[in-house]
């Protein structure tokens, strides 16, 4: 079976974002795979170490320097990449989706058996991709997914809700959306980082999709940073004093509290 | 009149606060028609608080067989039978983990513009404020097709009255249900407090608490407060706390009226899920911690002595709760 795997080329969550004007940013700081497709990627690679004759594809968006990425994913094990030419960080979601959706479509070979993605990225955060993929290429889809199992064409997931998990069931070929818990990703090795050289990546240039298929859904148009609030006043006396002094300021100063 | 369509959760048979918030967000709009979205046959029982919260039309979704709409696929798809039937400019809901799996299916499925999370919504224009990389930056946002799918973050738009006559109306709907996907169980969590992202309190403790055990003095404290209690990345990694109970940057983004921090030092990570709080309070032995560079208020103490302290302050003093 082929299973894809998107993968985000993302600043790293330590890193201080510096708005630039419109939708730019300092791409200077390092830039990291997101960190919720590690978890997609290492479920993919269970299953393809299960399943004689899987293959793994790590698909990314971006830039050239998303091949880094890549780079990071084919360490860890998957098998090639495909990297779908992008000429901004910020790309409306679906263009994105309908761009990856059409590299994953014109790999031939039938529909994909699998699609993961994280549940989110962390930079833009638009919850979307998973839902906008299935939606392209017709296939159910789950995200929030923490547990996953596989029984021939069916598929188990559960799924993180509000107050407990949700168990759903679906066939192959679905999209799977990856929280946290699903897993613990591996590190690569040495080793592992000197193979990933030699594995190849398709890259896919960039082509203007005709306005007949696609018109856009959204635009960045600016991006402020949000300051720290400055230091707070700080209690210092006993436990008790403490307590009840918070609990009146609560109340009577910021009025939060009843 | 241009209509906006407004999906209305509930919970324990109650229409969630949120929803309100989101309802007097869409009222406060100017001259259009609200619509308040039901699915099954239990409107009735909310006509009144709804009418009170600003919508114009309460409509109940619903099948001629009276079987329910169970799964988020036939949902989406009875929602989006329902924005083409009248016509929504937008469809707004609660940016809660199952406002958010069911927009994103909706705007999905019709290659809408979708923002979950929204800060802030201008229905005139077209401009929405969402945040990016957890909270670090704000971004301004253009939506340049229709329907614009819309979930705002719990709390940001509280509810306000907004009294107004509404019609009640059946919207019935008719298509062979979905079998793609189906659910088999809902597994109940062991918490029974408040949803982390939609809690009006939250109160989380960081690798200082120690053990599992620790946990418990927040859970107390927690429980008088009507707070959900969180947990920093540290603490998760070390196995005191479920990955669901995470806030931060990789873990669940909130925006209480209230995150009281214990024992949690302030990294840029979990700042980034929490800044928004309305207050922040930080319990930390430690003066010189980063969060107390960046909260309201900063209790310097031993947490295993400051919390149970604040515990039993709160038992002393009886009911307390979020304000309004």
């Amino acid at each position: 079976m082929r299973i894809y795997v998107c993968v985000k080329h993302v600043p790293d969550t330590a890193a201080n974002i510096r708005p630039l004007g419109g939708p730019a940013f300092d791409e200077t700081v390092k830039f990291i795979i997101n960190p919720y497709d590690e978890h997609a990627l290492e479920q993919a690679l269970q299953i393809r170490d299960k399943v004689a004759g899987s293959e793994v594809v790590a698909v990314t968006a971006g830039r050239e320097t998303a091949a880094g990425t890549l780079r990071s994913a084919l360490a860890m094990g998957a098998d090639r990449g495909i990297l779908v030419k992008t000429d901004a960080h910020f790309t409306d979601p679906l263009e994105l989706a309908q761009r990856i959706g059409r590299a994953i479509r014109g790999e031939g070979d039938g529909p994909p058996s699998l699609i993961f993605t994280g549940k989110q990225s962390v930079d833009e955060e638009g919850m979307q991709m998973p839902y906008r993929l299935a939606a392209l290429l017709d296939l159910p889809v789950a995200v929030d997914v923490v547990a996953f199992s596989m029984e021939g064409e069916k598929v188990t997931v559960e799924r993180e809700i509000e107050g407990g998990r949700e168990v759903v069931e679906m066939s192959l070929p679905c999209v799977i959306g990856a929280a946290k818990a699903l897993n613990r990703p591996r590190c690569p090795t040495l080793p592992d980082v000197m193979k990933a050289r030699k594995k190849e990546i398709r890259v896919i240039e960039k082509v203007e999709l005709p306005a007949s298929v696609f018109t856009p859904s959204l635009e960045v148009l600016e991006m402020e940073p949000v300051p720290d609030r400055g230091r707070g006043e700080i209690l210092q006396d006993s436990p008790e004093k403490m307590a009840r002094e918070l609990l009146r300021r609560l109340k009577e100063e910021a009025k939060v509290l009843k | 009149m241009p209509g906006i369509g407004v999906l209305i959760e509930e919970k324990d048979g109650k229409v969630k606060k949120a929803s309100l918030g989101v309802l007097s967000a869409a009222a406060g709009a100017g001259e259009r028609e609200v619509y308040a979205l039901l699915f099954g046959g239990r409107a009735e029982g909310h006509c009144a608080l709804l009418q009170r919260y600003g919508a114009t039309r309460i409509v109940t979704i619903r099948t001629p067989d009276s079987k329910p709409l169970s799964g988020p696929e036939d949902q989406a798809r009875a929602l989006n039978l329902t924005i083409d039937a009248f016509r929504f400019e937008a469809l707004l809901g609660v940016a809660s983990p199952a406002g958010k799996d069911l927009l994103a299916r909706v705007a999905a499925a019709r290659e809408a513009p979708l923002v979950l999370d929204c800060l802030g919504i201008d229905l005139s224009s077209g401009i929405v404020r969402k945040s990016h990389f957890s909270g670090k930056t704000t971004a301004t946002l253009a939506l340049k097709r229709r329907p614009w799918i819309l979930g705002l973050r719990p709390h940001v738009y509280p509810e306000r009255p907004f009294p107004r006559e509404a019609e009640i109306l059946d919207f019935p709907v008719s298509f062979p249900l979905s079998n793609r996907l189906v659910i088999r169980e809902i597994r109940p969590g062991e918490s029974a407090g408040p949803d982390l992202s939609e809690a009006e309190i939250v109160i989380s403790g960081g690798r200082a608490l120690g053990s599992a055990e620790g946990f418990k003095i927040l859970k107390q404290c927690a429980a008088l407060l009507g707070a959900a209690v969180g947990a920093s990345r540290a603490a998760v990694d070390a196995g005191f706390a479920p990955h669901a109970m995470q806030v931060g940057q990789t873990g669940k983004t909130v925006s209480p009226k209230l995150y009281i921090a214990c024992g949690i030092s302030g990294s840029v990570q979990h700042f980034a899920g929490m800044k928004t709080s309305k207050v922040i309070v930080a319990v930390n032995c430690d003066p010189d911690a980063p969060v107390f560079g960046k909260c309201d208020y900063g209790l310097l103490g031993d947490l295993f002595e400051v919390v149970p302290a604040l515990t039993q302050e709160l038992v002393r003093g009886g009911s307390t709760r979020a304000m309004d």
